[in-house]
């Protein structure tokens, strides 16, 4: 047993830079050719075809009608964040408090729609929104309403349907956050004079935030580039930016400025990952803080 | 020299009234009463299931009894919730709030008392002083270490003068050096400030270092309280002969009737008859345990003391040595030796003779 013993998968706390780089070279390779190289031509034809321009830029970011779509998708991301926020707080308490079966119910009661295509969720919408759908029929048979509301292909309905769709993404860094804390911490609280709500307030909470941002910063991320569920229960009147660039592309075939779309969207995503870089971790995402 | 926080004026007695806690099926405290006096360091102590972190939780707010009541300062605050008892609490593990500094962190408590920001901050380095970590209240706890963090957690507990300090085995994370200073430390600032402490432990050393009474718990029931040395020299029952310090046990029979305190001879398995001091009152023929501690067993030559054995092994830890005996019966006993004796211990292999003074010698009845 003389020979040095391997440490190529076992042992060390770090792997070689040969090693690593083996292991992480199926995705990287995977990632360059499937999304860097896509995006940088899209960019490229943004730029520089047939000739080098910014005009495409320019009719992005002064045409009324791209800006409007542009900062209705931004208004409809921020919207929905706080909706998910407000909706997944309380019930990741619930799970972090929760054991057992009754923690099992909750944990599927959110993965289990993750897992469900989002056009199916989508379509659960649209069945429960349309004008003879459940709700309509409810509030009919409830006598609130004489004639059935319109709720489906409104801004509102594309809030709540969104909302529902992201809602995982903002109950898992919440709850692994809340999961994190040790039930100590509240004790001490309590002991050291702190009622129940200036432990929140002042512990918990405070605590929870690093959840709150991840949560938050994924919400967002992911609403400002959502395609199914807005295209589809949203009217025209409610085009989001992957709509539009979509339409751009499928449509008008004008691949150049749906390159310009797609490039002022990534500056904007950049410029807001550049803000948040000192709070937001998103190894908490995966329960690693 | 910084004046340290004083609760002396303050620090109030605790009275515990026939405490029940059921969980379940399992009844954890079954009708403990005991007594803390104004300004006394008491330490409960007992085996894991023993009851005693539940009588502390109960104390604390954090659990509600079945049964009986409890006193803080002659107010009853059985149903009192936690935050409304003004005690002072150090955990097991460091529940100092990552997010807050040291000296928020202290000055949290009085944050909750709706004291001002200047008097605050005043009374938190005052606090960090008492402890002697000026100059680390701008640190975040993850910046201290392990002893440095339970000191905070101190400075925390008392900042507010509580009526009572509760520790809740607060040294059992850190390592024996530094446990061990930190027990004299801790038990130098309890007299400095004069607060009531109650303090958990399943480690009896830590118990008879700090503890100016000892209350000894086991299934749930208070077994002995006293102060270390009643608890060492005269235990009441064989548990607590044997939870405190070492001991040999051996079964045996009374050859005559004896009255508590009385000499009794007890028949041993062997045939061999020793003189003990009887615990409690004993009947002629009764099953007894008699117990002597180790360093109470003295050598003479063999056929000359009250038993002969052989020496099994001799385990020498520098101010003592211990040896492991065996009877004719193949009783097990062990004998310790202080260091510096003259005379050179024996071999293994010797036979050696034994001798005690009949009070070393306690006769427990066999149904504790």
């Amino acid at each position: 047993m003389s020979a040095r013993p391997h440490r190529w998968l076992l042992g060390g706390r770090h792997y070689s830079r040969a090693a690593s780089l083996a292991l992480a070279a199926p995705f990287l390779v995977l990632a360059f050719v499937t999304f860097l190289l896509p995006l940088g031509s899209l960019l490229h034809e943004s730029l520089f075809l047939p000739t080098p321009t910014l005009a495409h830029y320019e009719r992005a970011v002064t045409a009324p009608v791209y800006l409007r779509v542009m900062l209705r998708t931004l208004r409809i991301a921020a919207i929905v964040t706080v909706l998910a926020l407000l909706l997944a707080w309380p019930l990741a308490l619930v799970m972090a408090r929760s054991t057992g079966l009754k923690l099992a119910i909750l944990v599927a009661s959110v993965l289990l729609p993750l897992w469900t295509s989002v056009l199916v969720r989508t379509y659960a919408w649209m069945v429960l929104l349309q004008k003879n759908g459940v709700i309509n029929q409810m509030l009919m048979a409830s006598g609130l309403v004489d004639e059935p509301l319109k709720l489906l292909y409104t801004e509102t309905a594309v809030v709540i349907a969104m909302s529902h769709v992201l809602l995982p993404f903002m109950v898992l860094p919440i709850y692994s956050a809340l999961r994190g804390i040790p039930d100590d911490y509240s004790r001490a609280a309590q002991m050291l004079g702190a009622s129940e709500w200036a432990t929140f307030r002042e512990v918990i909470f405070p605590l929870s935030l690093p959840g709150v941002t991840s949560g938050c910063l994924m919400v967002f991320l992911l609403a400002l580039g959502f395609f199914v569920t807005p295209a589809l229960i949203g009217g025209p009147q409610q085009m989001m930016i992957a709509t539009l660039v979509s339409q751009q592309v499928r449509e008008m075939l004008d691949w150049s400025f749906a390159g310009a779309l797609v490039g002022v969207m990534l500056a904007f995503v950049l410029l807001l990952a550049l803000i948040f870089k000192r709070a937001v971790r998103l190894d908490r995402f995966v329960g690693s803080a | 020299m910084v004046q340290p926080v004083e609760v002396s004026s303050r620090s109030v007695g605790i009275g515990i009234r026939g405490i029940v806690k059921r969980f379940g099926s399992v009844t954890a405290v079954d009708g403990v009463s005991l007594t803390v006096e104004p300004g006394e360091f008491l330490a409960l102590l007992g085996p894991s299931g023993s009851g005693k972190t539940t009588i502390l939780m109960a104390i604390a707010g954090f659990e509600y009894p079945d049964e009986g009541q409890i006193l803080v300062g002659g107010e009853d605050v059985t149903w009192t919730p936690p935050y409304q008892r003004n005690l002072g609490m150090v955990f097991q593990k460091y529940t100092l709030f990552p997010h807050m500094s040291v000296l928020e962190n202290i000055a949290f408590p009085l944050k909750m008392r709706g004291v001002g920001r200047a008097e605050r901050e005043e009374r938190a380095r005052t606090a960090l002083a008492t402890v002697r970590l000026d100059g680390f209240g701008e640190r975040k706890p993850s910046q201290l270490s392990g002893g440095q963090q339970q000191r905070v957690a101190i400075a925390r507990a008392i900042v507010y003068k509580p009526r009572v300090l509760l520790m809740d085995e607060p040294l059992s994370a850190l390592d024996k050096n530094l446990r061990e200073e930190m027990q004299i430390e801790t038990k130098q600032l309890q007299r400095e400030i004069g607060v009531t402490v109650v303090f958990v432990t399943h480690d009896q050393t830590e118990a008879l270092t700090m503890a100016d009474r000892v209350a000894v718990l086991d299934h749930g029931r208070l077994q002995q309280i006293g102060t270390p040395h009643e608890l060492y020299e005269a235990p009441k029952s064989a548990f607590v002969a044997g939870f405190i310090g070492e001991t040999n046990f051996w079964q045996g029979v009374a050859r005559g009737a004896a009255a508590a305190g009385g000499s009794v001879s007890v028949e041993l398995a062997d045939g061999a008859v020793v003189e003990a001091t009887a615990v409690d009152a004993v009947a002629a023929r009764a099953k007894l345990r008699v117990a002597i501690r180790p360093e109470r067993l003295s050598l003479t030559a063999p056929g000359q003391g009250l038993l002969t054995a052989h020496v099994q092994q001799e385990i020498y830890s520098g101010n003592a040595t211990t040896l492991l005996l065996s009877t004719p019966s193949g009783q097990g006993l062990k004998l310790r030796l202080p260091a510096g004796g003259a005379m050179r211990g024996p071999a293994m292999g010797d036979l050696v003779g034994l001798r005690w003074a009949p009070q070393d010698a306690r006769a427990f009845g066999s149904a504790t």
